[in-house]
């Protein structure tokens, strides 16, 4: 019993020094996950590559050879080409990238998330996105100046009907 | 490697007898990792159970329905949420330490394959039922979990679109994901369950309960804590802003310092490296076993002894093939069997005794017959003179598992049936027997200790003949680290035994040829 209760004792203190250390270590050390005065830019959305492109009419003949009812006159790749996007911070590209269509057999639309550390402080923002491979122009570009704060999350989404936004 | 690992090995044998002194062995918390772990999971299931009584789940309510059971409720909601998450961290703290603890001791290969292989994705699990709790919160350091997951997750080739995309603004964030997570949060420790009941499958009387004494100090320490360090809340999430600091748990999230520093495609190729390095340990090299027990029909009754004691369950009782009178005859699984011996400790045939033709028993180690017991036996028998002669039966894992004079080393000292003492002394092949097993918190056959305490006790079949005199024989319970204890303890207990001289010649030469008694086609229901 006398034994027994020194188990009691020691263990108990063994244990409750373990559950403390382990509640210490549960919320400490904090972690800096990004750096101080930092601001986080998020470019991100979703958008279809332009397959115009590699549309072609169909002749006569092999309009001839279809059924009736499946006679479209245009036939595209099912493929989608790479969306282009550039981002321009302060005068200077700081991305530049194409993006791949999405799905096994590259039919889905381009997806795009990019993470982009910037300092803390006022900006001029140019996004531009090329969706055509058969052009050299950006069909699309938005222009903004941003005054961002430390630990702010600002975000550059585009939407077809009204192009880029700017949250 | 096996460097490490014997410096491992040494190094718990050596806390272990300090905790030992600190809880008592049985209540020793590194003899009860397993059971502990279980101990906790059942805490953190009960707690999170209560918590869901009073959890909201929508995006905005979740937070408040979290600060309020912190605040107003503390002294049972808090509590219980204080509870679940200490218990959680605690959880991760005692399967880490059980999967070094199994590693070093060498009890992953072999045929203990699948506890070491299906408590791998335990693990995984373990950490995903901890992630996604803290993504429940919904305060900075959820959002700091759940943007990091996400893009994580991203990396990944199997999502149409952007996961992380859901946390771009505050409108992108809709209360339908939060539902997901709540389903994920149940879904991932039920599955996690699952594999904790499959991790034990492959042995027998699997303890998935800790001793009520270490039970009651755990929970009693984790309840003091949770009153004194309430677990924090760090701020609602706001998705205008990047939770740049955060108080991390380093126990489920240790590693998203890791992912915040290192490109997702280090970060899976890394985590599939260890998956598959850590399920692949058992065969980097596979060990090299013994034979398989095998059955001999002619001496087995199907008395279930054998599958009673086997603490691999890798004897089942099937129906009888050979015609014998008698229900069922035993079977050895020879993909479970890991050649310990027990069973052949168990049988009711293994009598040494036995004098006319070659010595088989019932159930038996082809690479270490107890006809070869016997015969080491009575050659150990030969180093020993004068008074107080110790023949010492030990265990190879334990502390006299070295070779010495007058020392049998079996795979475990529940291999030798109580018979084989009573056959020593009987015999005057020693005045005493010395039975020197692992560390009493913990056999390295798991049930090797507890089987021949209780045989000797005659308290479990096959009992100790009543004329075997108690006082002589000594169990010690020693580590490897413990090997200096041993030359102290075996010269007082000579000394003891040269005071009570030889054994009585009367009872050496009563009724033992052929060993009838003991030989006896006794069943568990009607022992010798």
């Amino acid at each position: 019993m006398k034994e027994r209760l020194h188990h009691l004792a020691m263990g108990g203190v063994v244990t409750l020094v373990l559950c403390f250390g382990v509640a210490l270590l549960s919320a400490a050390p904090a972690w800096q996950s990004m750096p101080e005065n930092m601001a986080l830019l998020r470019l991100s959305f979703t958008h279809s590559g332009d397959r115009s492109a590699s549309c072609r009419d169909r002749t006569p003949e092999e309009l001839a050879k279809l059924p009736p009812n499946m006679r479209a006159t245009q036939v595209c790749d099912r493929r989608r080409p790479p969306i282009y996007v550039e981002l321009e911070v302060d005068g200077k590209v700081i991305y530049a990238a194409s993006s791949p269509p999405s799905g096994l057999a590259g039919s889905g639309p381009s997806r795009l998330y990019e993470r982009l550390l910037l300092p803390a402080g006022p900006h001029d923002l140019t996004v531009r996105m090329r969706d055509n491979p058969a052009s050299d122009v950006f069909g699309y570009e938005a222009t903004r100046k941003v005054d961002l704060a430390a630990g702010q999350s600002f975000v550059i989404d585009f939407r077809k009907e009204s192009g880029f936004v700017f949250e | 490697m096996t460097g490490i690992r014997a410096t491992l090995k040494r190094g718990f044998d050596r806390l272990e007898r300090l905790l030992d002194t600190l809880f008592g062995s049985d209540w020793n918390p590194l003899a009860n990792l397993g059971p502990l772990g279980w101990f906790l999971f059942w805490i953190v299931a009960g707690t999170g159970i209560y918590l869901f009584i009073f959890f909201d789940t929508g995006v905005v309510n979740a937070y408040q329905s979290v600060e309020w059971l912190s605040g107003s409720q503390w002294f049972h909601a808090g509590l219980a949420r204080s509870l679940h998450r200490y218990a959680s961290d605690l959880l991760v703290v005692i399967m880490l330490v059980h999967l070094v603890r199994e590693w070093s001791f060498d009890r992953y290969r072999g045929k203990r394959w699948f506890s070491w292989f299906t408590g791998v994705p335990v693990i995984w699990f373990v950490y995903m039922s901890g992630i996604t709790g803290y993504w429940l919160v919904w305060d900075k350091l959820a959002q700091y979990v759940a943007l990091t997951t996400t893009e994580l997750l991203d990396a990944l080739p199997f999502f149409a679109e952007p996961i992380a995309r859901n946390f771009l603004t505050p409108e992108s964030l809709s209360g339908r994901f939060f539902t997901l997570m709540v389903f994920l949060h149940i879904a991932i420790p039920l599955l996690l369950l699952l594999m904790m009941w499959i991790h034990i499958q492959r042995i027998a009387s699997a303890r998935t309960r800790p001793p009520r004494g270490l039970s009651v100090l755990t929970l009693v320490a984790l309840v003091i804590v949770s009153f004194a360090l309430p677990a924090p809340l760090q701020g609602p999430a706001d998705l205008s802003t990047i939770p740049a600091r955060v108080g991390l748990d380093w126990f489920i999230l240790g590693l998203y310092p890791v992912i915040d520093l290192v490109p997702p495609s280090v970060i899976w190729t890394g985590a599939m490296l260890i998956t598959v390095l850590l399920s692949g340990l058992p065969w980097l090299p596979p060990r090299k076993e013994a034979e398989a027990a095998q059955v001999f029909l002619d001496f087995c009754n199907g008395c279930a002894r054998c599958e009673d004691d086997c603490p691999y369950a890798a004897i089942t009782m099937v129906p009888r093939s050979d015609g014998a009178p008698f229900p069922q005859e035993a079977k050895v699984d020879p993909d479970r069997c890991v050649a310990c011996g027990i069973c052949m400790g168990s049988c009711p045939s293994s009598t040494p005794f036995r004098r006319s033709g070659p010595l088989i028993t019932g159930i038996d180690l082809p690479g270490r017959t107890l006809e070869r017991v016997r015969t080491e036996v009575i050659t150990a028998a030969a180093d020993l003179s004068g008074p107080g002669r110790v023949m010492t039966i030990a265990c190879e894992h334990g502390a006299a598992g070295v070779p010495a004079k007058g020392r049998v080393i079996l795979p475990c000292v529940a291999m030798a049936p109580p018979s084989l003492f009573d056959f020593i002394l009987s015999r005057d092949l020693a005045d005493s027997v010395c039975i020197a097993g692992c560390a009493e918190r913990d056999c390295f056959n798991r049930l090797g200790g507890k089987w021949t305490e209780e045989r000797i006790a005659r308290t479990r079949d096959p009992r100790l003949r009543n004329r075997v005199s108690r006082e002589r024989l000594l169990t010690l319970w020693a580590g490897p680290s413990e090997r200096g204890r041993l030359p102290e303890a075996l010269r007082d207990f000579s000394a003891r035994v040269a005071v009570l001289g030889p054994v009585p010649k009367k009872t050496s030469l009563a009724a033992d040829d052929e060993g009838t008694a003991d030989l006896g086609l006794a069943t568990k229901d009607n022992p010798t």
